[in-house]
């Protein structure tokens, strides 16, 4: 069964198409990179996925359910990780942890985040408000909270920004316990060896067309320095 | 999910009292601007006292209001809500009873001041209890939507008393005239109307708003 499915995707930002005719599938228990040049659409696919924004034509279908009329549904098997951290900066991170198991119906007692903080490296840091946080250190904040909700379908967008290398080695653990757990993964990045050797399948998207969608071996190599998007970033 | 909402409200509103002491002195300076308005005439102060109180409270609830959705914004915390799913609807009410909670506390800690301000007491302390708990709730429902809705907009500052003031007038109206009527004296017995006509807007703002909110907030 696939996890995803889309059909004659299209949404657009004023009078400019972000995603033109966008149609493929991906199989329940995919890690799929989602590649191409900043602009391309990545962000904007990820986020009609995960329900935050509607498209403006065709169908998407996430785990069986239709975004446009199951939403709600959709939503309780999914998870985003986007260029926002959803993060309440005032807050602790022990605290904004506590505020997405209490409205998930989880372990919100100490010592469950804690196990939680101690996976992305945070535990040390539990008390301190998050406006306290680095960039990277939020993004790991960020990633303990995509963990929380243990969802079917794992969305990420650009989970290696701000992070430094031991936070790297985190994300690519992330990606294989998720493996384990038979999640579905679309993760956005421009760093491409790391995809190829995370991923079994790509999609590359080009000025909101699809230009390639299939298993990671038979993805189209970068077209020299003109392939921006391309770059391998570390 | 309706008491993890308030929670978490609840959590950030404490976590931002400092604005909160912030937003009492913009109220309580505009009381006294006012009474700068009418001058030394103490008749003429008690009897524009409860109007002052409220329009103090609702220059003040503009900024508590815009305020309360300021920390949802600013990483795009709300929109993490909704994906999670926390259904829309619960949220708003979360919010919206922490924002009643913070505009109740406003408007009794305004009180002191209008007394002193403008001579203007009352020994029926539980009914102007009673009213401001009524007419806080009238202005953070719609207040609440509104907040909500301008809160990724340009020029929200704007944007947010063009659009509640005038759906609050009449909640206004009904709480200016019931604090009045105790602070002057009640001899034809309005009050039970005005609080009557109070308890009608409330209920059709807080049934209405509730439902509207996933439709403001979401794409």
């Amino acid at each position: 069964m696939n996890a995803v499915a889309v059909a004659g995707l299209c949404r657009r930002y004023g009078r400019r198409w972000a995603l033109a005719e966008v149609n493929f599938e991906v199989p329940e228990g995919a890690i799929v990179m989602v590649a191409g040049r900043n602009g391309s659409g990545k962000s904007t696919l990820l986020r009609v996925l995960a329900t935050a924004i509607r498209a403006d034509l065709g169908t998407v279908r996430v785990l069986g359910y239709d975004v446009h009329r199951d939403r709600e549904s959709a939503r309780h098997k999914l998870a985003l990780l986007g260029h926002r951290t959803y993060l309440y900066e005032p807050l602790s991170a022990l605290e904004n942890l506590a505020i997405v198991a209490r409205f998930l119906g989880r372990d919100s007692r100490r010592n469950a985040l804690l196990e939680l903080l101690e996976e992305v490296g945070l535990a040390d840091r539990a008390d301190d408000p998050v406006l306290t946080f680095s960039a990277g250190m939020r993004q790991r904040l960020a990633l303990a909270r995509v963990l929380q909700q243990e969802a079917e379908l794992v969305l990420l967008d650009e989970p290696y920004g701000h992070l430094d290398p031991p936070g790297f080695l985190l994300v690519d653990r992330l990606l294989q316990r998720l493996r384990r757990q038979g999640a579905t993964v679309l993760m956005a990045t421009h760093l491409l060896q790391r995809g190829r050797r995370l991923c079994d399948r790509a999609l590359v998207l080009d000025a909101g067309r699809l230009r390639f969608a299939g298993p990671i071996a038979g993805m189209p190599e970068p077209e020299g320095a003109d392939g921006a998007g391309f770059a391998e970033g570390a | 999910m309706l008491l993890a909402a308030l929670r978490k409200d609840l959590l950030l509103q404490w976590r931002g009292r400092v604005q909160m002491v912030a937003i009492f002195a913009f109220g309580a300076a505009a009381l006294l601007l006012f009474s700068f308005a009418i001058g030394p005439d103490s008749l003429a102060l008690r009897q524009h006292a409860g109007g002052f109180l409220w329009l103090a409270l609702l220059l003040a609830s503009t900024l508590s209001l815009a305020e309360s959705f300021e920390r949802e914004m600013e990483e795009g915390a709300l929109e993490g809500l909704l994906l999670l799913p926390a259904g829309a609807r619960w949220l708003y009410y979360g919010k919206a009873i922490a924002n009643w909670a913070q505009l109740a506390m406003l408007g009794i800690a305004l009180v002191p001041v209008m007394v002193v301000l403008y001579d203007a007491g009352t020994l029926r302390l539980l009914s102007l209890l009673g009213v401001i708990l009524l007419g806080t709730a009238g202005l953070s429902a719609p207040g609440t939507l509104y907040a909500g809705m301008t809160a990724q907009a340009r020029g929200r500052q704007t944007l947010l008393p063009l659009l509640f003031f005038p759906l609050v007038v009449p909640v206004l109206l009904a709480a200016v005239k019931a604090t009045s009527l105790l602070i002057l004296g009640d001899p034809m017995g309005q009050l039970r109307a005005w609080a009557m006509l109070l308890i009608a807007f409330d209920v059709i703002y807080w049934s209405l708003c509730g439902l509207l909110f996933g439709r403001v907030v979401e794409d």
